[in-house]
């Protein structure tokens, strides 16, 4: 039987400061593999001055047939939001 | 209020049904509900899209140790290890439609997975691989280009990173032709013989009429097309005929033709018996690329099969 290695998702931030963000995927056998196929894979022209590399199926991810109610916005709960607020007249920098 | 209707309309686009989705030109993600058969088109296409990325280094490698000069040799080495990269990225968007790599590389083996056609012309000269970084690429490019686009999210952000990268490769590809068009008489007679092979297998690239065009009305009422084969090609003839002209290429078809009404070239017929000859495995080079990917592919068995014995010893270790 053929391996092809584990799977790993691949993050990666642009510049300091910056969040990471998902850039695709790699194959690996070890962490160290993985973000050196990381490393030749997504960043061949300074796209990235730091990477993340987390295995395939570490990762949980949300399921859509559930969005309408994992995701309601709540917005019977209109105090979460900061136009619900009466500001006095006059005050400013608020 | 602004804020509340803003949350809802992000609510709504985050549901609803596939159509609805497509609809809205939504992207696709992985996780969502999508018919069969948009996922089986998809994976046709992407796997062999990766495919074509990962065997069309195969013409180009066959130059890295003739290139002309230390730089020629550099920028094509960077120029085929993107496009392994490029065969990476789809293969990486294509297994999140649950196909496995394993599978895909079998499916390429045994045939029932195609690629590119263009790759199987072999790369006779140096001047063929200033063809086909420009003409090849060029292709690619204008139908790239129309594929981030594409419905699927994977798949559309593949091709954003991939169409970064592919400017780099049709300039030098173009480099090399108008070079050899400044050189020796032999230089430039070496340049139109490399022009003359490789254009209409680069026409050929956005394949068949529309007409004949068996799938392609799937395609698009799924929106993973969003331009018609005959509309990428005219895109890629109207701006290359010029690049072809500026450094005196003369492009090998004598019905091509400026329409001052349609304000783009009218060309010559295309031989899609050749085209359809080639992709039933009579091409030049068919027999060649598939067994060379065999080959490497079983000679590197042992690699992975050491990398895997000796992550499983290091996590006895510790
Ligand atoms: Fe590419
Ligand atoms: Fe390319």
């Amino acid at each position: 039987m053929d391996t092809q290695l584990g799977k790993w998702e691949v993050f990666m931030q642009a510049k300091p400061g910056a969040n990471y963000i998902h850039a695709g995927a790699i194959h690996a056998s070890d962490k160290k593999m993985a973000l050196q196929n990381a490393r030749d894979t997504y960043t061949r022209r300074g796209e990235g001055t730091s990477i993340w590399v987390v295995p395939t199926d570490a990762i949980v991810a949300s399921n859509p047939d559930d969005n309408d109610m994992f995701f309601d916005p709540s917005n019977d709960k209109t105090y979460r939001l900061p136009t619900f607020y009466v500001m006095p007249e006059g005050a400013k920098a608020i | 209020m602004e804020l509340l209707e803003k949350n809802e309309k992000l609510q709504d686009k985050a549901s609803g049904s596939f159509e609805a989705k497509i609809e809205r030109d939504d992207a696709i993600e992985p996780r969502d509900n999508m018919p069969e058969g948009y996922r089986k088109h998809l994976i046709r296409q992407m796997s062999q899209h990766a495919h074509s990325e990962v065997i069309g280094m195969q013409p180009e490698g066959n130059w890295i140790t003739r290139a002309p000069s230390l730089r020629a040799k550099q920028i094509l080495l960077a120029k085929i290890q993107d496009e392994g990269g490029h065969g990476l990225y789809l293969y990486s968007a294509a297994e999140t439609l649950g196909i496995s790599r394993d599978e895909m590389i079998a499916q390429l083996h045994s045939g029932k997975a195609k690629y590119s056609n263009i790759f199987n012309y072999p790369a006779l000269t140096w001047a063929d691989i200033g063809a086909i970084g420009w003409l090849v690429d060029g292709a690619a490019i204008v139908n790239q280009v129309s594929l981030q686009r594409t419905s699927y999210g994977p798949y559309s952000r593949a091709m954003v990173r991939i169409c970064k990268e592919e400017s780099f490769h049709q300039r030098q590809g173009y480099e090399i032709m108008a070079k050899m068009m400044s050189g020796t008489a032999a230089q430039r007679e070496m340049a139109q013989d490399a022009m003359n092979r490789w254009w209409w297998p680069s026409l050929m690239m956005f394949g068949p009429h529309e007409s004949e065009s068996p799938r392609s009305g799937d395609a698009f009422k799924w929106k993973i097309k969003r331009s018609t084969n005959d509309e990428l090609r005219q895109k890629f003839i109207d701006k290359t005929v010029q690049q072809a002209e500026v450094i005196g290429l003369k492009v090998p078809d004598d019905q091509l033709r400026w329409n001052e009404e349609k304000k783009s070239y009218d060309h010559g017929p295309i031989n899609w018996d050749e085209f359809h000859s080639v992709i039933n495995g009579n091409g030049p080079c068919n027999k060649q690329r598939m067994a060379h990917h065999k080959k490497v592919h079983a000679e590197g068995a042992w690699v992975r099969e050491a990398a895997e014995a000796y992550r499983l010893k290091e996590e006895k270790l510790n």
